[in-house]
């Protein structure tokens, strides 16, 4: 590989790390959210594309970009609360609830999603930071979409709110001890009906990244487990928002490697590039299991016991 | 009327109570089902369709012909064994969603292990045999692979094992449009067919494959070894407890290790009928979704392996009626998911009901 492939790839990877980072980013988000009340919802991946499914539609009929954002929040927000308010029941087990979700959340987006395979919808348009560059390949990384310092920004109030604030107390009390909540007057049960459906609004954003982003289409391929990745990578990112980001962009750039080789021609091999985020996922996941519970794992959640 | 004779004092309790765990046991999954449909039917009259004309479709595509009642039977057939794939961990509480990346890799392997074999002119039979033994080892060493994981370095099972599947994809597609193509598929990329000599035939006088036979015969197996012996006995010990089974002694790794091991080899011997008997080849075709509608399937059969079979047949209807009902009512294939989707939610909803009717002992899966 001649240098110059080797900064095509580069090149290519900063912007794939940055684009692709911005699903993972808000589905982790959100789970964090969920994940910090005590709860975990597998069934994100079915939100991510349920949410993609439904922000096409909307942006498709009413020609705002913004308007699908909006919608797939409020598809992942009903979402969440269903699986939150059936995990409130006694004897319901949440990781087999969020099992459910994801297959009943992508088998709407399938069906109804049917008659949008087609046609293309306003997308969100990109902020231009590559301006000062000739570097056609730069150029092109540097068109960021908004969602991304939407992510960052969020990253970030939630770090700063989870210590801070009355409601990130409650939100950590509820998901570390719910004798303590209960002690404190606090209704666990509704703080993480409300952490579930919180998270899954932010994971709806994701999923409207998804479809409103360039290309600005649906397919039933779209998403191929960011949602259940995400999961793993809140555990790796140890429930702190800002690591998220961090961890969001490694996961971005692994999964922008297939396609940034494939830029340069090397298409041997392309399915295992394609695997990488999968198999980095993996292998955090056996570097860091043990660890697990002893460095800020909320006490009440039953992925980590 | 309050002096009754002891006897019957003694027996007529614990008869009723039996009928009544049976009951129970059978009266929410049926509850649940029946709920699901009428929120089903709902759904449908919104769009302006009719329940009726649906749930007749299902009734016909299904079961109302010779010809359907052959065709659910050979969709139900990967159903079974993919769901007793989720069911044999779930009995040592281990929540294992590898079915699908399972049975493809059984499915590759299978075609694998046959392309040497039938391009020299082996014997049919011991190819089968060498076929089946690939496809088995594969799925059985990924799964177990996932059960040891979570045995040696405390990885949660449930997402490996759906990470495992990605991978497992990959690595098939990988050699199926590489290393193993067939240079004659061109615009869908499959192995070398193993030809119509090679493939396992059909049950005599019907048009099912051996696939089904192998599928009830396990489920009877199986069912026996988690009931009927002390494998089953710890495993069944560690899953109701598993600090109570280390504390007893019990090899609590192994025994994991092994129900992953043999849920993986449930799947891969799955991937083996979908190659040798249904497509002859091993393409994208054979990643169709079974190991996760086994996994609903498992969920309803409450993971006991007799009631697999019906369970698998009734999803294999709803499958088998697809086209039918896309056909006159304009739906399209993924409302059977819409509707699988529903009953796998309302189902895990009415766990909450689990040891409030009658006497079954509250299980969490």
């Amino acid at each position: 590989m001649s240098w110059e492939a080797l900064g095509v790839v580069l090149t290519a990877m900063l912007g794939g790390a940055i684009r692709v980072s911005i699903p993972f980013l808000f589905v982790a988000l959100g789970e964090t959210i969920t994940e910090k009340s005590g709860r975990i919802n597998l069934g994100l991946e079915g939100t991510l594309v349920l949410g993609a499914m439904g922000a096409f539609a909307v942006a498709f009929h009413s020609g705002s970009p913004w308007l699908g954002v909006l919608a797939a929040m409020g598809i992942g927000f009903l979402l969440g609360l269903m699986h939150g308010v059936i995990c409130s029941l006694p004897r319901v087990n949440d990781i087999a609830v969020g099992i459910a979700m994801m297959s009943f959340g992508v088998g709407l987006a399938f069906f109804f999603g049917k008659p949008y395979i087609q046609p293309s919808a306003p997308r969100i348009q990109p902020i231009d930071l590559g301006f000062w560059t000739s570097n056609p390949s730069l150029s092109w990384a540097l068109q960021i979409n908004p969602l991304f310092f939407v992510g960052i920004a969020l990253a970030g109030v939630l770090w700063w709110g989870f210590a801070n604030t009355r409601p990130g107390l409650i939100l950590r009390m509820t998901g570390d001890s719910e004798p303590a909540a209960r002690a404190m007057g606090v209704n666990p049960i509704r703080v993480r009906i409300l952490a579930t459906a919180i998270g899954g609004s932010l994971a709806g954003v994701g999923g409207a990244f998804l479809s409103l982003s360039h290309p600005g289409v649906w397919t039933e391929g779209l998403s191929s487990g960011q949602g259940l990745m995400a999961v793993a990578l809140v555990i790796f990112a140890r429930w702190d928002p800002l690591r998220c980001v961090l961890a969001a962009l490694l996961f971005g750039a692994a999964g922008a490697l297939g396609p940034a080789l494939q830029a340069v021609g090397i298409s041997q091999g392309y399915y295992f590039f394609n695997a990488a985020p999968y198999i980095l996922t993996l292998f955090i996941m056996i570097a860091t299991a043990r660890k697990a519970g002893a460095s800020g794992a909320p006490g009440e959640l039953s992925i980590v016991r | 009327m309050l002096q009754a004779d002891p006897a019957s004092t003694v027996a007529v309790p614990v008869l009723t109570d039996r009928l009544r765990a049976v009951a129970a046991g059978l009266a929410i999954p049926l509850g649940a089902l029946i709920v699901s449909a009428a929120i089903f039917s709902v759904f449908l009259l919104a769009l302006g369709k009719s329940p009726v004309q649906y749930f007749e479709l299902v009734w016909r595509g299904g079961f109302g012909s010779w010809f359907s009642i052959q065709n659910t039977l050979s969709r139900a057939a990967p159903l079974i064994l993919t769901a007793l794939a989720f069911a044999i961990p779930a009995r040592i509480g281990l929540t294992m969603l590898g079915a699908e990346g399972a049975l493809v890799l059984g499915g590759l392997a299978a075609a694998a292990a046959a392309i040497p074999l039938v391009s020299n002119g082996f014997p049919v039979a011991p190819t089968l045999v060498l076929m089946v033994l690939a496809a088995t080892a594969a799925g059985g060493a990924w799964m177990g692979l996932a059960g040891w994981l979570r045995h040696a370095r405390g990885v949660n099972e449930t997402i490996s094992t759906l990470l495992l599947t990605y991978i497992a994809i990959a690595i098939s597609f990988f050699f199926i449009e590489g290393a193993l193509r067939d240079p004659a598929s061109a615009n869908r990329p499959s192995t070398m067919p193993i030809g119509r000599d090679y493939m396992v035939g059909t049950i005599p006088g019907t048009s099912i494959h051996w696939g089904l036979a192998a599928g009830v015969v396990l489920s009877v197996l199986l069912w026996l070894l988690m009931t009927r012996t002390t494998f089953g006995f710890a495993a069944r010990v560690t899953g109701g407890n598993p600090r109570a089974a280390l504390a007893q002694g019990l090899p609590v790794g192994r025994l994991m290790i092994a129900c992953a091991a043999i849920a993986g080899a449930c799947a891969g011997l799955a991937g083996f009928f979908e190659v040798a008997a249904v497509h002859g080849q091993a393409n994208a075709a054979i990643a169709a979704g079974y190991g996760f509608t086994g996994i609903l399937v498992a969920f309803l059969a409450r993971q006991n392996p007799l009631a697999i079979l019906p369970v698998a047949i009734l999803f294999g209807a709803i499958d088998a009626s697809g086209g039918l009902i896309q056909r006159r009512m304009g739906l399209p294939d993924a409302t059977a998911l819409v509707l699988q989707g529903l009953i796998f939610v309302v189902l895990l909803a009415s766990d909450t009901l689990q040891g409030r009717l009658g006497a079954l002992p509250g299980r969490r899966p």
